[in-house]
């Protein structure tokens, strides 16, 4: 490259500072993942249960206030291989980002998968949660580091498909 | 319903390190800073446009005959903040103002300071102040100030 090919390269950083609130439903989620808990919340309607929970069922439109603990175990819904190095994050590529559906949810949320080569993961896949040390515990689910393979048998994903009751 | 002061809130910052391309002809314009010139950019109709503009919003031409304009010119419009927040690269009060630069026929967005809000006018005369430190960037014009 050029020196006159490089100036056409201008640093342009942006930084958007915020204050988070957590609403009602985001509270207890958290304050029960920093307990080292998962507890999902239920639609008093439908019956789905929402990990992590916002608050209200968007099929039914109510309050989801009935709180369901769940297992830190479940199935890979979908995954992507990252291979592309993003800057600033510590994460050394290729690694795994996927959607778990723990047992007893009707939604998945992002995660990492490790402990296994990424060319043989695959949906369907059973997970375990791996957790920080609990002193490391706070009120994110970065408590958990990744999830990694259990050796039971795959999870058909259409059997996952939400079934009106 | 929890009591709002029992919810969870924490301060977050979403950042992004951008490199931005410039492209051809802003590369000039920003380059051109670092020497401390100002370019404009003319168009067939004899307009001068400040900051240099890439296409003629009226002919809509590409343009690419630049031409030095500033550092001293006229504030057209001016908002005056009296108290800068964090975010502000100026943290004494100061004025966003838009400034038709000397030999332009658009005005640029800039800041004008070390003066009081009642010694802007619109018409009042201003010219460039340089930086110390050079980073191809609009803010190599640290700000405008009042002409003496």
């Amino acid at each position: 490259m050029s020196e006159e090919e490089k100036k056409d390269y201008a640093e342009s950083p942006i930084n958007l500072e915020y204050h988070y609130t957590a609403g009602s439903a985001t509270t207890r989620f958290l304050n029960q993942v920093k307990e080292g808990k998962i507890v999902g919340q239920s639609c008093p309607k439908c019956s789905a249960v929402y990990v992590p929970p916002r608050g209200s069922c968007p099929r039914c439109g109510v309050a989801t206030n009935i709180e369901v603990p769940l297992t830190d175990k479940g199935c890979i819904e979908s995954f992507t291989i990252v291979h592309i190095p993003i800057p600033g994050n510590p994460i050394v590529p290729p690694y795994v980002c996927a959607m778990i559906r723990l047992d007893g949810a009707n939604i998945s949320f992002l995660h990492l998968i490790q402990g296994i080569d990424v060319e043989e993961i695959r949906i369907g896949m059973r997970i375990q949660a791996v957790w920080k040390p609990k002193d490391e515990w706070t009120h994110s689910l970065e408590n958990i580091k990744w999830f990694t393979p259990i050796d039971e048998p795959d999870v058909d994903v259409a059997t996952l498909r939400f079934q009106e009751s | 319903m929890s009591d709002q002061k029992d919810l969870l809130r924490a301060p977050f910052e979403l950042a992004y390190n951008y490199k931005r391309s410039s492209g051809p002809l802003m590369s000039k314009f920003f380059n051109a800073l670092a020497e401390q010139k100002i370019l404009g950019t003319k168009s067939s109709t004899g307009k001068v446009y400040a900051p240099a503009a890439e296409f003629d919003p009226e002919t809509h031409e590409s343009l690419s005959d630049l031409v030095e304009v500033g550092p001293g010119g006229v504030i057209e419009s001016f908002s005056w903040i009296e108290e800068p927040k964090h975010h502000h690269l100026i943290k004494n009060p100061f004025a966003f103002a838009l400034i038709k630069l000397d030999g332009a026929d658009t005005s640029m967005l800039h800041m004008v300071t070390e003066c009081d809000e009642a010694d802007l006018k619109i018409g009042s005369r201003v010219t460039a102040n340089w930086s110390a430190t050079i980073e191809n960037r609009i803010t190599d014009i640290k700000f405008f100030t009042l002409e003496k």
